[in-house]
């Protein structure tokens, strides 16, 4: 088998990471915040609720949720049988919408009081002063922490394997299996790197970006 | 009919009172300075003006309109946000937002406010946008930050940010402008450059309530000091009277200690 060959699979199975990669980011960033609005809910029954589950989801292995989405509902009788991509992105987009919504509840949490009653004298409105006060300076002081998740998401993408879904290690793995072949796993490990060095740059502009002021 | 009445405020904090009857009225126009030792409920009594508390009981009008009245209460936000337009407040702390340049702090406020919930077309939005950047920058040459319009809040020096902030306030035209220990914050070398503009402003007729630390300043600008001690008026009167001939013991040892240590 080729390089070229090894490449070519490679490259599928990639393809599968990104996809899990950038659909669990897209949807994840917005349900954090809805998840924060929940768990910093002035109602303590929707804010007990929430901070339940949270510690559920992140006190439990990403892999065993995978695990449980996919086979649960037929365990279960229950007439329901998810595609396995499906599945994945759902325990995903579950996991990392609660990781952020902590990220963020940081954020909220860490602007000044004064900065909501200055919005307030001025007549603004309570989502004119979230909007146009508190949420830029939220997302300065999260880049790094959030940074550092998405990173992190770069590689959970290879627990998609453990129900047989053939992203990069799963299709490394094949080529073990059927190639006898060892030194496609460490080409595998250069996919990765690659990737979280064009996020790193990414994420290094960003917080670049925003260093015009500090506070 | 005074233009500001203020009638029996009360305000706790879960046991604590802090307001224990507050009746106070001024004049258009006026300067009042509130002096007092920290904890006496000035700051409070400034908040409850501004809407950031709810006083327990009272009322409170401007101009002949009762803005609030505990026997209205609880305002909707809406309503609030109205009612709390009559008044200004400029923060011990500044609170300037840090991600807008001075003028964008200063013009943000009126923009939201004249752009929301009306359907402009472009060239009438970018009319109201011009007519309050105009302003802004009219606002901002009084306070002496002409030249800083562009800058962003970290890069100006405290009194800078203050003045800025006194600008911001001035942007909604308030009836009444407050200052809640506006130099306290301040290295000593730069509230003098924050008292001269609250100075100027005084020489436009700006009615203005200065809670404040800074004994000559009250002495020197305000028409009528309030000294408060333990959440009510100990003493109200002229700054002749209240600095020169405090009737009250509590004022006189207030005073003797303050100018103690200034």
């Amino acid at each position: 088998m080729s390089f070229l060959d090894v490449t070519r699979q490679l490259a599928d199975g990639f393809g599968i990471t990104v996809l899990i990669f950038g659909i669990t980011l897209a949807a994840s960033l917005p349900l954090g915040l809805i998840i924060t609005f929940g768990s910093m809910s002035k109602i303590p029954p929707i804010k007990w609720i929430t901070k339940a589950f949270v510690w559920v989801i992140r006190g439990t292995p990403l892999m065993l949720q995978i695990i449980l989405i996919f086979y649960g509902p037929g365990l279960l009788n229950w007439d329901i049988k998810l595609p396995r991509l499906t599945a994945v992105l759902v325990a995903f987009i579950i996991n990392y919408s609660c990781y952020f919504s902590e990220i963020y509840r940081g954020g909220i949490e860490s602007i000044s009081k004064g900065q909501y009653e200055a919005g307030q004298v001025l007549g603004m409105t309570k989502t004119q002063i979230f909007f146009k006060i508190v949420l830029f300076q939220v997302i300065k002081r999260i880049v790094p922490p959030m940074g550092n998740e998405i990173i992190t998401l770069v590689k959970d993408t290879s627990l998609a394997r453990v129900i047989a879904v053939t992203e990069l290690v799963k299709a490394a793995e094949n080529i073990i299996t059927v190639k006898g072949l060892i030194w496609p796993l460490f080409y595998v490990g250069a996919f990765y790197l690659l990737f979280s060095a064009v996020l790193t740059v990414l994420l290094n502009v960003a917080e670049k970006k925003m260093n015009y002021y500090t506070a | 009919m005074s233009f500001l009445e203020v009638k029996n405020i009360y305000k706790s904090f879960g046991k604590t009172e802090v307001l224990k009857g507050i009746d106070f009225s001024m004049e258009k126009g006026e300067v009042l300075a509130i002096i007092g030792s920290s904890g006496s409920g000035k700051t409070t009594l400034l908040r409850c003006m501004n809407f950031l508390e709810t006083p327990d009981t009272g009322t409170i009008s401007v101009n002949g309109n009762v803005l609030f009245s505990s026997d209205e209460t609880p305002y909707s936000d809406a309503e609030k946000r109205e009612k709390r337009l009559h008044f200004g407040l400029v923060f011990q702390q500044f609170n300037l937002f840090p991600q807008y340049n001075v003028l964008k702090n200063v013009s943000l406020a009126p923009e939201l406010r004249q752009l929301k919930g009306k359907k402009l077309s472009k060239a009438e939005k970018k009319e109201i946008i011009k007519q309050i950047d105009e302003n802004s920058r009219r606002l901002l040459g009084t306070v002496g930050l002409s030249e800083k319009v562009n800058n962003y809040p970290c890069e100006l020096s405290g009194g800078q940010q203050q003045r800025v902030a006194i600008a911001r306030a001035l942007a909604l035209n308030p009836d009444i402008l407050c200052f809640d220990e506006p130099t306290s914050a301040l290295d000593p070398e730069l509230t003098g450059e924050v008292l001269r503009v609250i100075r100027e402003l005084k020489t436009s007729d700006r009615t203005m309530i200065v809670v404040t630390h800074e004994m000559n300043f009250a002495r020197g600008v305000a028409d009528k000091v309030i000294f408060m001690a333990d959440g009510v008026i100990e003493e109200y009167g002229t700054p002749d009277e209240v600095f020169g001939a405090p009737k009250s013991e509590k004022t006189k040892s207030f005073l003797e200690k303050s100018l103690e240590n200034p």
